[in-house]
């Protein structure tokens, strides 16, 4: 805004949408700038990081964020939950963060790929699928075979998105033909459906049916075993805060880390 | 020296270029990242081309359904007046300013398998989860009040004037609505159904809350871009621009029929014409 | 037969009643406000009654008390409209207008289309029959309009102030066209022009405050107004007074003897053309005219000539003689009055209109 001068009158119309292009502007300058210098601190003081994380981990990295202020006093932490998928297009196109905790390996690599590391990924978390049935199960749901059976209602991720793969994989290491009757785009999509009663079975993430709560029933898969799904995390290149960010990720691998996702149900690495 | 049709303040006409550029230039910079190397064989995948002729397909249901049912609650709304009217007609277009997801919820809760019409649907043998048939009705829930609001508009702008003369002279409540309110309103319905079917098309929320997401039978073109932009952002670029296209054709169809435009009267009619026949 | 009217309507505070004979015509005259156009939507069926009745030769209209409610649709009254506006259906060509009603009555298209060609060529306007109502004049649509509202044969013709909307230029040939159309033919106008009622209509129905205050034969209504819309109408004084022993005696204290056997305080209205009282600073009362002396109230200038209003009346005066004589408001002058020219009559006429007519219920 600085470097902008109006030398005539003329120019002086250009002002006012000037002024309402900056404003709708200004989180995108500041998103392209943050990945480049350090010195656009818009943060007071050190110790304030951003973390994108997958949205599955919602529950336990809400609460690792506040053991881990109350452990660095003066530290401050945003979350910032979505997709995995999300995430990792919102930090190629330029998004501050400083830690990325991500639900599969590929999106890890895909911001690998742009160069947007601190350091190598840690695996620090993993997750396996399990069977979803409404509460009732009134389709008296059992088993993987059971989900398959001509008439069952069965719901899965689409292939393109993570839990869908692994729901792939399971099939496969299985050897169960799903049919499913709707291929959703998110595991709350496949929830919703499950909740309501209008399928009978889904596959989701046993993270996914723990948190749900007493709206959907789990019911174990053996074979889930075998598909089992990683999680990384890694400190990002641009973050404003190095130290702090190396931290957190250290703080989730460890101990304290290993204790809140294993109440979860994520299992160790 | 040419005189400029409207003497407009210079400021005006600023805002004005500026909120042009709001509406237009995300349309180009999308247009900007569609990778034209591959732009075919993307767009022509089965699975684009099995959400296309699907969004086309339930679209088409689904604007006819309005038709059918969003006529006469147009006629009901603007030739009627009884208690409660109002409110109904509120209600009518809350599905304009409801989140599409809410939509999708309460068609859920409905027509689903637990919803309110589920077991009287489940009776008479019609499944309506997960079926194509929840997409048009996903589609047609949203897309009504377009054709209800533009219709009902028109009807009240004609008036009642015609069809008393039409009644006077000798036609049936039917004849005069088949042969003068109808061709009356006939730009409004056109282009009131053309704005539910580019509607229809774009619908994303309530059909993926209420129908699910199954290739070439509930999953349409929004839902396809949707999925694909998770591993394939290229094709989902290329599937947005066709569906930009579609809707720029089917709002330029819409255009192409002026409201009353040949209808019109040498002398200006519409005070005469808003005059109600009880005014006499 | 003919039509026999009788219909309050409260919300509008109308209460009327007339009836109409086979082949008659009725100018409806009034004030705006008066209910004109209510008594026609009531004809037509586009407005219902709060009771009444009326029927048309021979089957009911509506028929609605306080234990019956009898409304026949509009289409199935025999009645045709034609409005201020012709209202032609902005989709149809002017032969399809014209055939329209034809067609809705079951006639098969082509022979619909005879007829609405016939109208059309009987109103002057069969070169238009392919045009679009945008593409006439206000004078072709009316006339298009005319034929289409005739070409159902209907039993009764309402016509709604037909040539109000149109130019000045083309009202006299449209009023000719209307009063070749209503020759034999039962039909209701109404009008604010005094000449189409002496054009077209037989008798005259003059309503105010949704009464009727006047009715009669048009050239009686016209030339021995009662009230003071229908003097205004006619272009007459109209003064209000009674019967004395000798004879008239006005309310502004004009005195005209008569020579009637009308008895004694019969209330009675005496009519004279403005152009009739002589306007002077002092006159001397002869014995075949009567003079009020009162002061001018105003002065108005009528291009060729000036009008002043005194004691009630309005007396025409040349220029000339206006300034010569120094007429302005506030002098006192001497109308002069020859009692040949004052037509004294009572203010009720039923003894005329025996049957045919009868005033409101209300007053």
């Amino acid at each position: 805004m600085g470097r902008m001068r109006f030398r005539t009158r003329g120019q002086r119309l250009l002002l006012l949408p000037a002024a309402l292009i900056a404003a709708l502007g200004i989180s995108a300058c500041g998103a392209d700038e943050t990945a480049g210098s350090a010195d656009t601190t818009a943060h007071s003081g050190g110790g304030s990081i951003t973390v994108f994380a997958a949205a599955s981990l919602k529950e336990p990295f809400t609460a690792l964020a506040d053991q881990f202020e109350d452990a660095h006093p003066g530290t401050d932490l945003t979350l910032n939950f979505a997709g995995s998928s999300d995430l990792a297009t919102q930090l190629v196109e330029g998004a501050p963060a400083d830690v990325l905790a991500s639900a599969d390996e590929s999106t890890m690599e895909r911001v690998r790929g742009a160069d947007l590391l601190d350091g190598e990924p840690v695996t620090f978390a993993t997750n396996i699928l399990q069977l979803a049935v409404p509460p009732d199960n009134t389709a008296g749901i059992a088993s993987l075979a059971d989900a398959a059976r001509p008439g069952v209602k069965t719901v899965v991720c689409a292939a393109q998105v993570p839990c869908g793969a692994a729901a792939a994989r399971l099939q496969e290491a299985a050897d169960v033909d799903l049919a499913p009757v709707s291929e959703e785009s998110s595991v709350t999509d496949v929830l919703g459906k499950i909740s309501s009663g209008e399928a009978d079975a889904g596959l989701v993430y046993v993270t996914d049916v723990r948190a749900a709560g007493e709206t959907v029933l789990g019911i174990a898969v053996p074979e889930a075993a075998d598909v089992v799904n990683t999680y990384p995390v890694a400190a990002l290149a641009g973050s404003q805060d190095p130290g702090t960010a190396r931290d957190f990720v250290d703080f989730v691998v460890g101990d304290d880390g290993r204790a809140v996702l294993e109440a979860a149900g994520f299992g160790a690495p | 020296m040419e005189l400029t049709p409207a003497r407009l303040p210079r400021w005006i006409l600023v805002l004005a270029a500026v909120g042009g550029l709001f509406v237009v230039l995300p349309l180009v910079a999308m247009a900007l990242r569609v990778d034209w190397v591959h732009f075919v064989p993307l767009v022509t995948s089965e699975s684009a081309r099995a959400a296309l002729l699907l969004s086309l397909r339930t679209s088409i249901s689904a604007t006819m359904l309005c038709v059918v049912f969003g006529v006469p609650m147009a006629l009901v709304l603007a030739r009627t007046s009884f208690r409660g009217q109002r409110i109904l007609r509120s209600l009518v277009l809350l599905p304009l300013v409801l989140p599409p997801v809410v939509g999708g919820i309460a068609l859920l809760y409905t027509f689903g398998r637990r919803g309110l019409l589920g077991g009287t649907l489940e009776a008479l043998g019609v499944d309506i989860a997960f079926s194509t048939t929840a997409v048009v009705l996903s589609q047609a829930f949203v897309a009504l009040p377009f054709l209800v609001l533009s219709l009902e508009g028109a009807l009240r702008t004609v008036g009642t004037r015609y069809e008393a003369v039409g009644a006077t002279l000798g036609a049936t409540r039917w004849t005069v609505l088949r042969r003068i309110t109808l061709p009356l309103v006939l730009p409004a319905l056109i282009s009131g159904a053309v704005l539910s079917f580019a509607r229809a098309l774009g619908e994303f929320g309530a059909t993926l809350t209420f129908a699910g997401s199954l290739q070439g039978t509930t999953r349409t073109l929004p839902l396809e871009i949707y999925l694909q932009r998770e591993t394939d952002p290229d094709a989902a670029v290329a599937l947005s621009l066709i569906l930009v296209v579609v809707a720029i054709a089917v709002v330029g169809a819409a255009h192409r029929v002026r409201p009353l435009g040949s209808l019109a009267p040498a002398r200006p009619v519409a005070p005469a014409l808003r005059r109600a026949v009880d005014t006499h | 037969m003919g039509l026999t009217f009788a219909a309050q309507l409260a919300e509008r505070d109308v209460d009327v009643r007339f009836e109409v004979a086979t082949g008659e015509t009725l100018a409806v005259l009034g004030p705006n406000g008066a209910g004109k156009s209510t008594v026609l939507s009531l004809l037509a069926g586009l407005l219902a009654p709060t009771s009444g009745r009326a029927d048309l030769e021979g089957s009911v209209l509506f028929d609605v008390g306080a234990s019956r409610r009898t409304l026949t649709e509009p289409r199935e009254r025999g009645i045709s409209l034609l409005a201020q506006e012709a209202l032609l259906f902005p989709h149809l060509s002017a032969l399809e207008n014209v055939a329209f009603g034809p067609r809705s009555r079951g006639v098969p298209r082509t022979a619909a289309r005879a007829t609405a060609l016939g109208w059309l060529e009987r109103v002057g306007v069969a070169e238009l029959v392919h045009r679009r109502p945008h593409q006439l004049s206000g004078g072709q649509a009316q006339r298009v309009a005319l034929a289409r509202a005739l070409a159902v044969e209907p039993s009764l013709l309402l016509l709604d102030e037909p040539l109000a909307a149109l130019d000045v230029s083309i009202t006299p040939t449209m009023r000719l066209l209307l009063r070749e159309v209503l020759q034999g033919r039962t039909a209701v106008i109404v009008t604010h022009d005094p000449l189409d009622a002496f054009l077209l209509a037989d008798r005259v129905l003059v309503l105010e405050g949704g009464r009727i205050v006047e009715s009669g034969a048009t050239a009686e209504v016209l030339t021995r107004p009662v009230t003071a819309f229908g003097a205004r109408l006619a272009g007459l004084n109209l003064v209000q007074g009674r019967r004395t022993r000798t004879g008239f005696a006005g309310g502004n204290g004009i005195e005209v003897p008569l020579a009637d056997r009308l008895p004694e305080g019969t209330a009675l209205v005496l009519a004279v053309r403005p152009a009739a009282i002589s306007v002077s600073l002092s006159s001397h009362p002869g014995a075949d005219a009567a003079v009020v002396r009162a002061e001018i109230d105003d002065v108005e200038h009528r291009g060729d000539l000036v009008r002043i209003h005194a004691a009630g009346l309005a007396a025409d005066v040349a220029p000339a003689d206006a300034v010569a004589l120094g007429l302005v408001p506030g002098i006192a002058v001497d109308l002069r009055i020859r009692h040949g020219d004052a037509t004294v009559y009572p203010t009720r006429r039923e003894q005329q209109d025996s049957g045919r007519s009868t005033a409101g219920s209300g007053r």
